[in-house]
């Protein structure tokens, strides 16, 4: 068996991608609508208005679909980790399976209990605890958000962990260290925040098409303002928290930061690309060809927005690969050559700590553990035999952060118009804005989509940053084995995604009054 | 004092109690397999649709739970068998994909396949489902072809540790006959218990009727087959450790030895059984007993968790590996560090929280049986 055939791993990775960007067609829709739904019924019980309670069921049912299909694609990738990267399970399943499981104690149940409330509930049960309950489901799912996301967070960047050559794995030593890094939290805030920025596309987008169908208007009109205030406070804190994860991903992911700003030289007082085409001629890093046909900079930005300084060296590609320049705390980095010989010696150490044990022999192992200890930072580097490997598929990254930030500006702009003209009371014959907001529920979820894409894509080809590359993470099964499930998927979530758009469109159609 | 070993036992305690706890929420399951037997008219299958539709969450978030727990505790394993029996665990997870959409989606307008459709979805859920788990948990006593060797990971091309020895990536637990027995005899407990929960839920005299004689024909195959399994297993070698060694050999009537030697968990297991049979036979006899479920219900979380803990006590490899012994996981060989189980047992604290509110959540919903009309005034009805 070669675990580095190609295709297994190939197609893993397709399998992931594919079922995660499927979930996340859903997730960022929960937890955006839910948050609006949440306020139209706290708006209903502090007014006793009943247009808000009408609002908020018609909502609630389009909640109700994309729900139950979020939760049909969330199953597949708890279960992934296992079946699709079991090494990965075993290498740092001491740290990475506790989120998991403290996403389901503490979130699952909470939505699984409180949703059945707030749907079967309103004839039911007081309109304080129908209130609460709905509060608890859309807070459970944010729960869940807050633990998938440390676990993702602390792939991009590991903490609190320390390796174990006895058992052959990394174990965890601080817990609050995992779940307050500040990777965690700020993607957190952004990844949350973005979603309720998607919500609130989807909600004044619908409410756009009612007033222009001249129906419901009255309703429509109350959507709207919600969705434009939260819109718009969402969007500016996405770009808050979004520069923070940049700045995140330049102190920890100098690799990434290079891809999604397309830079192969490294220099000091670094520009910011704003808009940048790339040039495709540019075939390795070791040529002279200018990586871009064209592009807008402004000076010195990125140095500024990278390091928080202005005059700061910001790495390229080469300077990653080669090493030699100083981080903002003043050490020298290592070449990636001396990185992999280090891995090497590394994972030989490891070897070699196996025998002595084996052995008996004290002495060898203490050794051979001293030595693994010493190279352990660059362990995951052993697996890598090529320099060329450690860069990311760069358009990709550059393009998909480029696009992303782009929409988050456009979003500014188009809730702070929606919300002028609203308040103004001239929406209803701003037919052009109307339309604007209709077309712009797609592009939230492109920049949801893309936002992910960049911090994935991004991250190669590491499973986790520096530890363990993604072909040391496979599970040993073949590669037809993949490709089945991998088809098998794609058509059912598919099958799943088009009759929940339809089911959506039939509701809208149908409208508050009849639903 | 928490030991290492304190802390092994008891999340293989939390793993058995889950475990117990999914076995009796896939009464969920059991009663989808009803829909189309069970019910003659489109009121009556709303009616079963509907009763089961507000619960159905409970088993899948169970069965998410169980996955997230053996992750957090027992890495070792879901790697393992997760990527090793991939066909099993892919053709479990595919019956859960199919169930999450089908209440929601079955009466909407515009759901493109029809009712039909996803009332199908839910039987091959309820079918598959509920058999397919038996036959993976009976290979906690019956044992799987892999391997785990942790030395690969230094192996630069192939540094993966665990792998299965055959290529049928677990579907071969199906070629084993005892493990069918409990795959069969777990598909006719769920649907026993389905009986006894629509008894206890469904405010219809026909159902009603209908469900106390389909008690007959689910819990007689239960009762059979589940014999079968339990008492060969208990004549049957088990997979003993030796705990200064680690080395797992073959020792004889190990199970019966297990029960002998923990005679709480015996006790446990006993009572279990006779809860369950309570359940069933009290319902049988009194056309007013409609509490069998809960005799039932908890019956079945006892004797599952009891017998699981057999499984994984008293030195014994809770998931075997035949032929290569030695790859066998114990309870000790496949957690996770003592600090990671100690940070996980402070989380379990919360536990009875959550079945606080769970409590508190479901009495304010249930305070009436349910009916045809329930299900015609309530706007989110499936
Ligand atoms: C509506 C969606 C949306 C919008 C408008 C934005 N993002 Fe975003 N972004 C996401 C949705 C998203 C996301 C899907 O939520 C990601 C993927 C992973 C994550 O943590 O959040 C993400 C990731 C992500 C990352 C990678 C983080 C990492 O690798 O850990 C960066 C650097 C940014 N974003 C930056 C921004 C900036 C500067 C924005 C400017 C306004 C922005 N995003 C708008
Ligand atoms: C690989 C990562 C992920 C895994 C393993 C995962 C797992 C799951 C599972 C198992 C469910 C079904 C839950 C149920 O039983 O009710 C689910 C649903 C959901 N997940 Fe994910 N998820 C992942 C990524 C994400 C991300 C990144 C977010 C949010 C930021 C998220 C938020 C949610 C939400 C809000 C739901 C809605 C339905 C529900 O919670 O029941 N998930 N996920
Ligand atoms: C509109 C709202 C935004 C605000 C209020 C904001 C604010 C800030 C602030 C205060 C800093 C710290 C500067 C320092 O201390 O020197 C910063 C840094 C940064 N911002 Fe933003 N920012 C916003 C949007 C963005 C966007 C859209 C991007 C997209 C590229 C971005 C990228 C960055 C980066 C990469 C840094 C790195 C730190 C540095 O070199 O100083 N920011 N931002």
């Amino acid at each position: 068996m070669n675990l580095l055939d190609a295709s297994l791993l190939a197609w893993s990775r397709a399998q992931f991608a594919m079922t995660a960007m499927y979930h996340w067609l859903f997730v960022p829709l929960t937890l955006g609508l839910g948050l609006i739904m949440c306020i139209m019924e706290s708006l209903y019980v502090k007014t006793g208005n009943e247009a808000w309670k009408k609002a908020t069921q018609f909502w609630m049912t389009l909640f109700g679909v994309n729900f139950a299909i979020g939760v049909a694609t969330g199953i597949i990738l708890e279960f992934e980790f296992g079946t699709n990267w079991s090494n990965y399970s075993w290498f740092v399943g001491d740290i990475f399976g506790a989120p998991l499981a403290i996403e389901a104690i503490l979130a699952f149940f909470m939505e699984a209990t409180f949703i059945s409330v707030m749907f079967f509930g309103w004839k039911k049960v007081s309109k304080g605890f129908h209130l609460t309950s709905t509060w608890l489901t859309v807070l459970g799912a944010t729960i869940s958000a807050l633990w998938i996301l440390v676990a993702n967070a602390w792939m991009q960047f590991p903490v609190g962990m320390d390796f174990n050559p006895d058992t052959v794995r990394n174990e965890m030593i601080d817990f609050w260290s995992i779940l307050l890094s500040p990777v965690a939290i700020n993607k957190f805030f952004h990844t949350v925040i973005s979603s309720w920025v998607l919500g609130s596309l989807f909600v004044i987008g619908v409410s756009a098409w009612y007033i222009l169908k001249k129906r419901e208007v009255d309703f429509a009109l109350k959507s709207m303002k919600v969705g434009a205030i939260v819109g718009l406070v969402a969007t500016l804190l996405t770009a808050y928290t979004g520069d923070g994860s940049a700045y995140n991903v330049s102190q920890r992911q100098p690799m990434k930061l290079a891809a999604m700003e397309g830079l192969y030289n490294g220099k000091t007082n670094m520009g910011l690309v704003v808009f940048g085409i790339l040039n495709s001629e540019k075939k390795s890093y070791k040529d002279s060809i200018n990586p871009y046909i064209f592009k807008i900079e402004i000076p010195s930005m990125l140095s500024l927005l990278a390091n928080r300084d202005i005059n700061s060296f910001v790495p390229g590609i080469k300077d990653i690969l080669n090493g030699g320049y100083k981080t903002l705390d003043g050490t020298v980095t290592m070449s990636f050559d001396e990185k992999h010989t280090r891995g090497k010696a590394a994972i030989q150490s490891l070897a070699d700590y196996q025998k002595a044990v084996a052995a008996k022999d004290t002495t060898a192992a203490k050794n051979q553990k001293a030595s693994l200890k010493q190279n352990y930072a660059q362990f995951g580097y052993g697996y890598i035999d090529k320099a060329e490997k450690m860069i990311p598929n760069l358009p990709t990254v550059f393009y998909s952060f480029h696009i992303m930030v782009m929409l988050g500006f456009y979003f500014i702009l188009l809730f702070g118009l929606v919300l002028y003209f609203s308040s103004k009371k001239l929406i209803e014959k701003a037919n052009w804005l109307l339309w604007i907001s209709l077309l712009s529920i797609p592009l939230g979820y492109v920049a949801s989509q893309l936002g992910w894409v960049v911090a994935e894509v991004g991250r190669q080809p590491w499973a986790i940053q520096d530890v363990l590359p993604l072909n040391a993470a496979i599970s040993n099964i073949s590669s037809y084995s993949v490709i089945i499930t991998f088809f098998l998927f794609l058509t059912l979530f598919s099958a799943l995604l088009i009759a929940e758009i339809r089911i959506m469109l039939k509701q809208i159609k149908k409208g508050p009054s009849e639903s | 004092m928490i030991t290492y070993s304190f802390l092994q036992h008891y999340w293989w305690f939390l793993i058995s109690l889950l475990g117990g706890i999914l076995a009796f929420l896939l009464f969920i399951q059991g009663g989808q397999t009803l829909l189309f037997s069970l019910s003659k008219t489109e009121d009556e299958k709303r009616l079963l649709v509907n009763a089961l539709g507000r619960k159905w969450e409970f088993t899948f978030t169970t069965l998410v739970t169980f996955g997230g727990a053996f992750f957090a505790s027992f890495p070792l394993f879901y790697s393992t068998s997760f990527g090793g029996a991939y066909w099993v665990w892919m053709a479990i997870l595919f019956c859960f994909i199919i169930q999450a959409v089908s209440y929601e989606f079955q009466t909407k307008p515009g759901n493109t396949y029809g009712a039909k459709t996803y009332r199908s979805f839910l039987f091959v859920n309820g079918l598959l489902g509920t058999f397919l788990i038996g036959v993976a948990i009976a290979t906690f006593f019956t044992g799987s072809d892999f391997i785990v060797n942790k030395g690969n990971i230094t192996s630069q091309l192939a540094p993966v540790i665990s792998s299965w020895g055959n290529e049928w990536h677990g579907l071969d637990a199906l070629f084993t006959v005892r493990n069918l027995t409990l795959g069969i005899a777990v598909f006719f407990l769920s649907r026993s218990l389905a009986v006894l929960f629509f008894v206890n839920r469904l405010n219809h005299t026909v159902l009603e009727a209908r469900s106390r004689k389909y008690l007959w024909y689910n819990a007689i195959p239960f009762v059979v087959f589940f014999l079968v399994f339990v008492i060969w297993t208990l004549f049957s070698d088990g997979f003993a450790v030796n705990p200064v060694t680690g080395v797992v050999s073959m020792e004889k009537y190990k199970y019966f030895t297990n029960f002998i030697e923990m005679p709480i968990v015996l006790v446990l297991f006993l009572l279990g059984v006779v809860a369950v049979l309570a359940g069933v036979i009290g319902t049988w006899i009194s056309p007013k007993f409609k509490i069998g479920i809960w005799f039932a219900g908890v019956g079945t979380i006892v004797t599952v968790c009891s017998l699981l803990m057999t499984a994984g006590y008293n030195n014994t490899a809770y998931y075997p590996a035949t032929p290569n012994l030695q790859s066998s996981l114990t309870i000790f060989n496949s957690s996770s560090s003592f600090f990671t189980l100690n940070a996980m047992s402070i989380v379990s604290l919360f536990i009875p929280v959550v079945l606080v509110y769970i409590f508190i959540a479901w009495r304010s919903m249930e305070k009436n049986r349910i009916d045809i009309d329930d299900v015609n005034n309530d706007e989110h009805a499936y």
